[in-house]
């Protein structure tokens, strides 16, 4: 084989969604043998390129050559004949099955005769303690999957990821929920499957882990592929640079918002759950916009969803002017003056099937009850259409169902919803994902119009360049605790990312998910 | 907006009455049934025959109005054929003719009609209570909790009507103030009657119908049922919103119940067996969704009607009892099958 040959070649790779261009004109080329990191921001498309790879999504345009041949696949199964195979990034075990279940799934070994075929439970068994030892890995093929920890389940995927003797392996965030004692091992294991000529696809946002696995890195900006660089030739500075790139001061509008007296002061808010967040305090000022910053894991989402009371906590108080509250239920919280814009837009911010009327109005009914209990659905049609218009919502009409809307005029319109109840805190988690550029730029000047008109805004992102163009203060959170706050006119993104990642060095096994 | 409207109105004509075909699909399948049988037998369209129709169907509507809700939550409710039988003995033993010669209670002195019929209503909204606390609070899924009344109303109800040593027996000889209110009607001309029984289901269709689309119940009801988890963060209260759903119903199958021994002169233990079934097809058939969130009040009363003036047409053309269950398992599949599209191209 010469220099130049690749096992994989994926060229101009297009794919669009609604109102996103997730991947424009994208190329990857992957050595044999090599492990290729791919990184980029949150929704900078490396796990859609993946998906195109993958056969889970089919890509608009451009080719994908796998040693030397075309390939287009309609459906992972024929990924996988094709010899790749794919540790996600969201683990969907069976968790009412055996651990060899699990790994052997859909591909059970069998004996009989002609169509007359059992499962083989004994060289399933054989087939799996083979495979553990192989990978040196300690875990019982009997038990039910649904009593291993994360790490393990993870552990699994990744064995199972090994047993279709793939040549290449996609690993999407495979060390989010392993200590450092699983990582050594799991590196361990890359580099026995590159000397077997396996090439690994590489997905990860922790740069140490990066500089010291990869040979070749891909860096992914907006849907566009900014380079492949020699890992010997990158340092942290330099990916975080290629990463970001761009011209801060554009893409957030200008703010004119003054912080003022404190509106909520939050005291050692820790969850029920051991493996969830510990000793959280901090203070939230009329007018600020806090900004909430820390990887996949850092339990920012837990933290904010206990505040509004959707989670359970073992101890904390939270005082809103000064006052001790009790906040057990979205109920209180909304009675509270607080609105909580969700993560997960689909799960749980948006009725699909329900009309914009209906998704608009559903945290305000109260407000237009009138004699008898029937509703002034009038009364509520100027709001919804006031609400349509000052956030431009595109929608045929308020009957539209929400569900044919873009995600970011859903996002719009679950905005919309919360301002009705004229909320003092707002907490908005993730506002922009999977929100095209444009959307971005109009959320982000409502955001900092609230501000100015003194609400106090949480603002939960896993976009960097967003928590620092857009908040006064930054929160930082690493595996449940907060780890720093800093202000949000000096610190950098290096600053920020050295919080993130403060007690990772320690291996602190983090079972969140 | 305006733009968007004309677009609409640029729509070929075809495409336009396909949009109507498709969203009124189940009313067209109602008339087409009508219109067909009344073509083969014309004494179908008598106007004795259509109100006797409406009047089987009245009890039914009030049932499937307290089943739809359920279904709207993602729930279902199959006690509610047990709970018509309960409401049915309870009202029936109350309001037995003095003179009569079985009376399950013998020295019961006349009781105003409301009363009974009252205590009936109230026992469906405790089953309902029932129900709704079990599948708000214990998180029981709606299918087991309610299997699980179904079976408890059932040994309630013969409970009720045993009668040491001569077991469970039929409640007859009920009062004519009673019963006229099921059978009786108003006359108005010729054959033209308007039933009392009908003049009750449209003031429960009418008032399902307000509180469904113009009450924060209803907007909460349609929430839950098209994501509970974005209806609690909204602020939703789902538990309170659940089991006042379940007491509705609850209360709707105890005036049904009475209705129904009224309508027939005589309750039993049996009375309103696997009716639940009935009123989930009548609500399907309709339109309504059982993964929850999709379904009016108008599409459960058109399921109701096909499902009688089916029964009704199959009957006049003379086709026999078992080929009737066949056409009945049919069409309810059938209807689905067809209102389900409207669904399926949005995904």
């Amino acid at each position: 084989m010469s220099e130049t040959s690749y096992v994989l070649e994926m060229q101009g790779i297009r794919k669009g969604f609604p109102g996103v261009q997730a991947l424009d004109d994208v190329t990857l080329k992957v050595r044999p043998g090599t492990v290729h990191a791919l990184m980029g921001e949150n929704g900078a498309g490396k796990s859609t390129l993946m998906k195109c790879l993958f056969g889970m999504y089919q890509p608009d345009s451009g080719s994908i050559v796998l040693d030397g041949r075309e390939r287009a696949f309609s459906n992972s199964q024929q990924a996988l004949d094709a010899g790749i195979s794919m540790i996600h990034q969201e683990l969907h075990p069976i968790p009412y099955r055996s651990v060899m279940e699990n790994l052997w799934l859909g591909r059970y070994p069998t004996r009989g005769v002609g169509p007359f075929r059992l499962v083989d439970h004994s060289k399933m068994l054989a087939d799996t303690v083979a495979l553990f030892d192989e990978l040196q890995m300690d875990l019982d093929p009997k038990v039910w999957v649904t009593h291993l920890s994360v790490s393990k389940i993870q552990s699994l995927e990744i064995a199972k990821a090994v047993s279709y003797q793939s040549r290449i392996i996609i690993m999407d965030e495979p060390t989010s929920s392993l200590s450092e004692t699983e990582v050594g091992h799991l590196f361990r294991i890359i580099r026995k499957l590159k000397a077997d000529g396996v090439a690994i696809i590489y997905i990860s946002h922790k740069m140490e882990e990066i500089l010291q696995i990869a040979d070749d890195v891909t860096i992914m900006r907006d849907g566009r592929q900014v380079g492949t660089y020699p890992a010997g030739e990158l340092t942290t500075e330099l990916i975080i640079n290629r990463m970001v790139g761009r011209d801060l001061t554009h893409r957030f509008p200008p703010r004119s918002n003054v912080p003022g007296e404190v509106l909520m002061r939050v005291e050692n808010y820790t969850s029920t759950n051991s493996k969830s967040f510990k000793d959280v305090s901090f203070e939230l000022k009329r007018g600020e916009i806090l900004g909430v910053s820390g990887l996949v894991g850092a339990q920012r989402t837990e933290v904010m969803e206990a505040i509004f009371g959707m989670r359970p906590i073992r101890q904390g108080q939270i005082f809103l002017n000064g006052k001790l509250r009790s906040i057990k239920h979205p109920i209180d919280a909304k009675r509270n003056k607080m609105a909580l814009l969700t993560e997960e837009r689909r799960t749980t911010g948006i009725f699909p099937i329900l009309p914009v009327y209906e998704n608009t109005l559903m945290a305000h009914w109260g407000h237009y009850v009138r004699a008898w209990g029937l509703l002034d659905l009038k009364k509520g049609e100027e709001d919804v259409q006031k609400g349509i218009r000052a956030l431009r919502v595109k929608t045929p009409s308020s009957r539209a169902l929400i569900q044919d809307l873009s995600g970011g005029n859903q996002q719009k319109i679950v905005l919309s919803r919360w301002l009705l109840t004229e909320p003092d805190i707002l907490i908005l988690d993730e506002p922009t994902r999977g929100i095209d550029v444009g959307a971005k730029f109009e959320i982000y000047t409502l955001i900092a119009a609230l501000a100015e008109r003194g609400k106090g805004i949480i603002m939960i992102s896993s976009e960097l360049p967003e928590i620092l163009g857009m908040s006064d203060r930054i929160m930082v959170m690493c595996e449940g605790r907060m780890t720093g706050i800093v202000s949000g006119a000096d610190a950098t993104q290096e600053e920020i990312m050295h919080l993130s990642t403060q007690f990772m060095t320690q291996g602190t096994p983090n079972g969140s998910h | 907006m305006a733009a968007i409207d004309t677009t609409v109105l640029k729509r070929p004509l075809g495409a336009r009455i396909k949009d109507v075909a498709g969203k009124r699909a189940m009313l067209i399948v109602l008339l087409a049934l009508i219109g067909l049988t009344g073509i083969v037998q014309p004494s179908f369209l008598n106007v004795g025959n259509i109100i006797n129709v409406l009047m089987i169907s009245s009890v039914y509507v009030i049932l499937a109005l307290g089943e739809g809700p359920i279904l709207l939550t993602r729930g279902v409710d199959l006690s509610a054929g047990r709970v018509v039988g309960l409401a049915g003995c309870i009202a029936a033993s109350m309001l037995q003719r003095v003179d009569y010669s079985s009376k399950v209670f013998p020295d019961l002195p006349a009781m105003p009609l409301w009363a009974p019929i009252l205590l009936a209503v109230v026992a469906g909204i405790l089953i309902g209570v029932l129900n709704g606390s079990i599948v708000a609070y214990l998180k029981v899924p709606p299918f087991i909790t309610t299997l699980g009344t179904m079976v408890v109303v059932y040994g309630i109800t013969s409970l009720y009507v045993d009668r040491p040593p001569h077991g469970a027996t039929p409640i007859g000889g009920l009062r004519d103030d009673f019963t006229i209110i099921s059978n009786g009607a108003i006359d108005i001309s010729g054959d033209f009657r308007l039933p009392y029984i009908l003049i009750i289901a449209v003031v429960i269709v009418l008032a399902m119908w307000v509180l469904l689309n113009y009450t924060r119940t209803g907007k909460n009801i349609y929430a839950i049922g098209a994501n509970p988890d974005a209806a609690t963060v909204s602020g939703v209260n789902v538990n309170k919103t659940l089991i006042l759903v379940y007491v509705i119903a609850g209360a709707l199958y105890g005036l049904a119940g009475s209705l129904q021994a009224a309508r027939q002169g005589s309750a039993t233990n049996n009375l309103g067996f696997t009716w639940e079934l009935d009123a989930i097809a009548a609500c399907v058939i309709g339109g309504v969704s059982t993964s929850g969130g999709i379904g009016t009040v108008g599409g459960i009363v058109t399921g109701v009607l096909i499902l009688t003036f089916l029964n009704n047409a199959l009957v006049i053309l003379g086709v026999s009892v078992y080929w009737q269950q066949i056409f009945k398992g049919l069409i309810i599949v059938t209807a689905v099958a067809i209102d389900i599209r409207k669904y399926l191209k949005k995904r």
